[in-house]
């Protein structure tokens, strides 16, 4: 029986995904767990596996595309199910389509048709008997032939995990589904979410209504108080947004605006940190051990810190603040066209070595594209270093639903007074923090701050 | 050696969450003072199910035998056994926990558990050496134990808890029950089934005072035709045992003292908190007061189940300690009870869940009702059981599902697929769609849900 492959969502943020490759061809025999293709999300490249066994007997998707979760990939059938002998060509690929013991109907067969869809219409009386049989969601095949384009949107809504009750309720508060996160098992959008999701935005959504259709082609995407758009000149390069752009800008955007931020500093006496570091990456450099960052410093001071000061390490959720028991520490990583923020789980569980060689590995697998969701999802406090390119201090945007990120600056040079009343050479680096005050008021920004100083500053207490 | 997890107590609660730690590769210990399977399995849901089908198959025999065909002359049964087979049972489950505590390599430990601190538990075992256990976190499943009524203390003959109430033996002949709650219910359907004299007292207006209230107004006519004297609305005066009878003063519509061989006191449970430290927070009513995330006022320390208040019910402290423990030990965000399904086993059974029709009517809901009897569903007929209904509160104008109450044959099976429907946000347009099988007993769920738009088939 013919299985569709369609596009799945690979992350949490993922609306659409481009094929990068085909690791199978169409003819080869596929396993449950063989890889069939690389798919780029917007946060990385991801191999795709198959659920289900058979042939590949057609993609409907070239290399490069880019597709929408939900649409038809490819198709897989069953072994020796309608294979013709000889090689596939587009005739044939239309008996292939039809289930075993398909009788080509009349004209039909002979006609080469037209596209993939026509190819399934052949076998659609055939197909209707398995409908029962099979997954309801997957009936789009079915159906394809006669109203290809219809069907495929009824699809792509069948695709949004949300109750009845949900959908029933998104209807009449219309608000599209799509753009929603649900909160329900397995990110299923529940009843609360469409209602809160209403609450928030009731004028934009009733806005594309309002308008007369036919005056306003793209009023729903063009907001009054959106930016003229942007004028080109023939020299200018237009870069279409890779998925890893779009949710930097979506969440970034929405960081910015909806997160009151505010701002601490603190000048950091390097010296310490400067002379311990030396020491035990001379210690760990004889042994053969990789050597310490001044970053895996600021990672492991700020999960410490977090554990002393677990008012920062805490989300705004609606209607309470949720303070969270471990803290799971986000790294920002600079990567080909953007930024990943790999996770450290349990952060303040693990010692300034184990974090140092684990944000290494997910750093390497972030710049090869290969981090999992569970490598960068779920994070409650962020580190941002821009020390390594002289940055001297900046204030990073939160990263929602956190509530806190630490900005690190580079080690600079300065006169420092001495206690003595002295000016001597001494060595700072500038720890900046954004708060975001729903959660973090400032005495609260301003202990993890300072708790952060008096860590770095007597680094040993980031080994005991 | 130090634990991952320390779980005081091995009921429902406790065992699962020890269970399911074990399952996420932690080293668990659980301790135990008495049994594993804790009160639902020695002394409550369990034992008492063992009992009520007893109860269940005596009464058919004895009142509707001519009914299927069956002719006898001298119908007895022996006490004994009937209590026997319900020990039975409770022991086989214990067994069957012990046997998992063994399959998921849980150290199951014997003895009353102190908890000394944060990470810091310490238990009396039979040997009566004091062990000092260490671990990452705790969680306490301590449970409850019936509330015993002010001036008649429980001597475990006259005046007995249900704990007792399940193996009394000699059988009484006459019998008083204190609260007319779900184990109340359960209890006077028993001992009336077998012949003793039972009188059920409830201070509220309605047995199964939670319940949806024309649900609970039927099952008090079904009660009182089966022999039960019922007086709701009436409160307990005066209570005095000798050891061998006791008098019960009441106060309803009338004055009066009753007098039987033994008072079943069922008015409630309080919490069963173990030895811990002072700095755990309880409520009023004694229970532990916890976090979102099942975690008491001392960090590391959690608790779930009985122990930390209403409902009392098994599958929710289970639930509950597989929450608090995922949480614990995964990203998993703790969820707080909600939805669950309550049950009563006497016969016409009883089942719920979600909102009765006074709590929509009081939250300014807007509802439909669909109702659907047992008399008209042929699967109940050919059974004969064809007592109750289904009711099902829908909301307007969406469709879902706000109530589902039922009595009658197997409702506490037949609760499942609303729980589960209302856990989805399924409506009733989803339960409309779906073929039920015929003839079973769930096509009235499915009728129900048509009756609401006068769309049943068979009314």
């Amino acid at each position: 029986m013919p299985i569709t492959i369609e596009m799945p969502k690979l992350s949490d943020t993922m609306t659409e995904g481009t094929l990068v490759r085909w690791v199978k061809n169409v003819g080869d025999q596929v396993e449950i767990g063989d890889i069939l293709a690389e798919v780029e999300t917007d946060k990385a490249t991801m191999e795709m596996e198959a659920f289900d066994e058979g042939i590949l007997s057609e993609v409907f998707v070239q290399e490069g595309q880019k597709v929408e979760i939900g649409q038809k990939l490819a198709l897989l059938l069953a072994p020796g199910e309608g294979k013709p002998s000889g090689e596939p060509g587009p005739a044939q690929k239309a008996e292939k389509a039809a289930p075993a013991g398909a009788v080509p109907k009349g004209g039909e067969a002979g006609q080469p048709p037209a596209s993939a869809q026509g190819a399934q219409a052949a076998g659609a009386e055939d197909q209707r008997e398995e409908k029962r049989s099979r997954e309801e969601e997957k009936v789009g095949t079915t159906d394809g032939g006669q109203a290809p384009a219809k069907a495929a949107g009824a699809e792509d809504e069948q695709r949004v995990k949300a109750s009845p009750l949900a959908k029933k309720l998104a209807a009449e508060l219309k608000v599209d589904l799509s753009t929603i996160s649900g909160t329900g098992p397995g990110g299923r959008i529940v009843q609360a979410d469409v209602r809160q999701a209403g609450e928030r935005a009731p004028a934009k959504a009733k806005q594309p209504e309002a308008a007369p259709p036919a005056a306003a082609p793209a009023p729903a995407k063009a907001p009054s108080a959106a930016p003229q758009p942007v004028a080109a000149a023939p020299e200018d390069k237009r870069i279409p947004l890779t998925g890893m752009r779009r949710a930097i800008a979506t969440r970034l955007l929405e960081a910015k605006t909806t997160i009151p931020h505010f701002y601490l500093q603190a000048d950091i006496d390097a010296e310490p940190m400067v002379k311990l570091r030396q020491e035990l990456n001379a210690t760990l450099e004889a042994a053969g051990q990789p050597k310490l960052t001044v970053n895996d410093f600021f990672l492991k001071a700020t999960a410490q810190a977090a554990t002393k000061v677990p008012q920062a390490n805490a989300s705004f959720d609606g209607d309470a603040v949720v303070q969270f028991a471990n803290v799971q520490l986000a790294c920002a990583v600079a990567v080909e066209d953007g930024l990943v923020t790999p996770v450290i789980r349990q952060a303040q569980t693990k010692s300034i070595g184990r974090i140092s060689s684990e944000i290494k590995d997910l750093a390497g697998k972030a710049r090869s594209k290969k981090l999992k969701p569970e490598d960068y999802q779920g994070g409650t406090i962020t580190v941002s270093n821009l020390g390594g390119y002289g940055v001297e201090q900046f204030f990073a945007i939160i990263n929602p639903p956190q509530s806190l990120i630490v900005s690190v600056g580079t080690i600079v040079k300065k006169p420092v007074v001495g206690g003595d009343g002295t000016i001597r050479a001494g060595q700072r680096i500038t720890v900046g923090i954004s708060c975001d005050h729903r959660v973090v008021d400032g005495a609260i920004g301003a202990q993890f701050l300072a708790e952060l100083k008096k860590l770095l500053e007597n680094p040993v207490l980031l080994l005991v | 050696m130090k634990y991952d997890l320390i779980v005081v107590g091995g009921g429902p609660a406790g065992y699962v969450g020890a269970i399911r730690a074990a399952q996420l590769g932690k080293k668990v210990a659980c301790v135990e003072k008495e049994r594993a399977g804790g009160t639902c399995l020695n002394w409550g849901c369990i034992p008492t199910k063992s009992l009520l089908r007893n109860a269940e198959i005596y009464h058919v025999l004895r009142h509707r035998a001519g009914d299927y065909g069956f002719k006898f002359d001298n119908l007895s049964f022996d006490w004994q056994k009937v209590i026997g087979r319900s020990r039975g049972v409770a022991d086989k489950l214990a067994g069957g926990v012990e046997f998992l505590f063994k399959k998921n390599k849980i150290d199951y430990l014997r003895g009353e558990a102190v908890v000394d601190g944060p990470g810091k538990v310490s238990y009396r075992g039979a040997d009566g050496k004091a062990q000092n256990i260490e671990g990452q976190a705790i969680l306490i499943a301590t449970g409850a134990v019936a509330r015993e009524l002010p001036g008649l203390a429980v001597d475990g003959k006259t005046v007995v808890t249900s704990h007792d109430a399940m193996i009394l033996d000699p059988r009484p002949e006459r019998m008083i029950i204190i609260g007319a709650g779900a184990i109340g219910v359960e209890f006077a359907y028993f001992y009336n089934a077998y012949g003793t004299d039972v009188t059920l007292v409830e201070m509220l207006p309605n047995v199964l005072p939670v319940e949806d209230e024309e649900i609970s107004k039927t099952l008090e006519k079904a009660l009182t035709k089966q022999g039960i004297k019922i007086f709701t609305n009436t409160k307990v005066t005066k209570t005095e045992s000798d050891g061998k009878r006791v008098r019960i003063g009441i106060e309803g519509a009338k004055a009066q003292t009753l007098e039987a061989d033994c008072t079943i006191v069922a008015i409630g449970v309080i919490p069963l908190v173990p030895k811990m430290p002072e700095q755990i927070n309880r409520d009023k009513r004694g229970y532990i007061q916890v976090d979102d995330r099942y975690q008491t006022t001392v960090p590391g320390i959690y608790a779930a189940g009985d122990v930390i208040g209403p409902p009392w019910l098994a599958h929710v402290a289970s639930w509950e300690a597989i929450q608090a423990v995922e949480g614990l030990f995964t990203d998993h965000r703790p969820k707080k009870v909600t939805l669950f399904p309550g049950c009563t086993y006497c016969q016409p059974q009883v089942a719920s869940a979600g909102l009765t029709e006074r709590a929509a009517k009081d939250k300014g809901l807007k509802y439909r009702i669909g109702k659907f009897p047992f008399s008209a569903s042929g699967k109940a007929l050919a059974v004969g059981e064809s007592e109750g209904y289904v009711k099902l509160i829908i909301g307007e104008p969406h469709g879902e599902i706000l109530g589902a109450h039922i009595i009658g044959p197997e409702a506490t099976e037949l609760i499942a697929e609303l729980t589960l429907a209302m856990s989805l946000e399924a409506t009733y347009e989803e339960i409309e769609a779906t073929i039920h099988a015929h003839p079973t007993l769930s096509e009235a769920v499915h009728e129900a849900t048509g009756a609401a738009f006068n769309l049943a088939i068979h009314i």
